[in-house]
């Protein structure tokens, strides 16, 4: 969809970024037809489409999309493994989404402020996930600073994650960013909110001993190869069938 | 291509610009500022550049599609529409024509985004400036979802009226 020839792309840093931001598109997909309130059923799916539109642009980048989204074995996806994991309820959701679209948000913001491959995407993208951030930011708040049962709620959310944020931090080919900076920034970040919201940021390890970087190598948790086998069914089942 | 466009071009970006959006149709595409080109590229060839609102937003292939139509209509047997994402639409884009009719339809219009602070990332930041109501002109209003029925508008009601509106989020 963008002007860059395919050959100037790292390969590799177009799927890494267009399978994180389809395979959260898919998980947030999933919550239609089961969000707690209307409100948030439209907001999570408008969050799930800002998504899909970024990674068809850098699916696109990388070759074929539909090809690339539906005819993949799990062990080719390179997103990492936070976006992957089971929605769980309504805080376990948005602890996903705050972790993930603080550092989306800063991701893109320093590829925004380059002149590489995915400058063009990043400059327009960043401003999107910046409303993810701001949505996420909030619902934190009103969840941990809210009743007995949210916070306790929100606080497990937080710690279930933890240990899948380290990966987000190991430096992928291709792109051209200051992880140490990006990854203070994401703590800054998350930290104030997680105070703010009366919780406190989970203290465990951010990387499990086998999960270091494991999803941008291929390697993924079990509840993926279910996602995807969701995900594909009706493409491979079907090749070419159309609306 | 940085040549002067010719009667005929200036001629057919009026009539591609006149196309309703598809989700508010009571403004145009040049109204709201996705319009970005077009070219005559031979005799009946036309190529149109074309910006999405929102990156996934899935209007822009009804856009497309009503382009290549009334273009098509006019005599221009091949048009291709390309969609260019830099640099990115912004709501500052959308014209004071396009803001007025927007007020109108009972769609707050977005503020100024050089009303915003740069924060941490480059992302737009909200600002509490105030929003009035589109049905009454009140700005006593508060913020019910980020997100309304398309990802680029929020939800809010008006404390004077009581009546819900949406709100064209500054992008």
């Amino acid at each position: 969809m963008t002007g860059a020839p395919v050959s100037t792309v790292p390969l590799s840093a177009a799927l890494a970024l267009g399978d994180d931001a389809l395979v959260l598109s898919h998980r947030l997909g999933e919550w239609a037809g089961h969000a707690p309130v209307l409100e948030e059923e439209v907001a999570l799916a408008n969050i799930a489409l800002d998504l899909l539109g970024q990674a068809r642009t850098l699916l696109s980048l990388a070759g074929d999309e539909d090809e690339l989204a539906y005819l993949r074995e799990e062990r080719a996806f390179r997103n990492v493994q936070l976006v992957e994991q089971p929605n769980g309820d309504f805080a376990h959701t948005i602890a996903r989404q705050l972790y993930f679209a603080t550092y989306q948000e800063l991701l893109y913001g320093q590829l925004a402020a380059g002149d590489g491959p995915f400058a063009p995407l990043a400059a327009k993208a960043v401003k999107e996930v910046s409303y993810h951030r701001d949505h996420a930011e909030h619902w934190t708040l009103r969840l941990g600073d809210g009743t007995e049962e949210s916070h306790r709620r929100m606080r497990a959310g937080l710690d279930d994650l933890w240990r899948f944020t380290g990966e987000l931090f190991e430096p992928v080919d291709g792109l051209d960013v200051d992880w140490t900076a990006l990854r203070d920034g994401w703590l800054t970040l998350v930290t104030k909110t997680v105070d703010q919201a009366t919780l406190a940021l989970p203290t465990g390890p951010q990387l499990g001993a086998w999960t270091a970087g494991a999803g941008r190598q291929g390697i993924h948790t079990e509840p993926f190869g279910r996602m995807i086998a969701e995900m594909q069914h009706l493409h491979r089942s079907h090749p070419g069938a159309t609306w | 291509m940085v040549t002067a466009p010719t009667p005929l071009e200036e001629e057919l970006r009026a009539l591609a610009g006149s196309v309703p959006d598809p989700e508010l149709p009571v403004i145009t595409l040049a109204e709201l500022g996705v319009l970005r080109g077009l070219h005559l590229v031979g005799p009946g060839r036309v190529e149109v550049e074309l910006t999405p609102t929102y990156t996934g937003c899935p209007a822009i292939e009804a856009m497309s599609a009503d382009i290549e139509r009334v273009l098509h209509d006019h005599g221009i047997p091949e048009v291709e529409v390309r969609t260019v994402l830099s640099p990115p639409w912004t709501t500052d884009a959308i014209s004071a024509e396009g803001r007025r009719k927007l007020e109108e339809f009972g769609v707050a219009p977005p503020r100024p985004t050089a009303a915003r602070h740069e924060q941490h990332a480059g992302g737009p930041v909200l600002v509490q400036l105030a929003i009035r109501c589109p049905h009454c002109g009140s700005t006593d209003t508060t913020l019910l979802s980020r997100f309304s029925s398309t990802a680029c508008k929020a939800l809010r009601r008006c404390e004077a009226c009581r009546e819900p509106f949406d709100h064209f989020k500054e992008l």
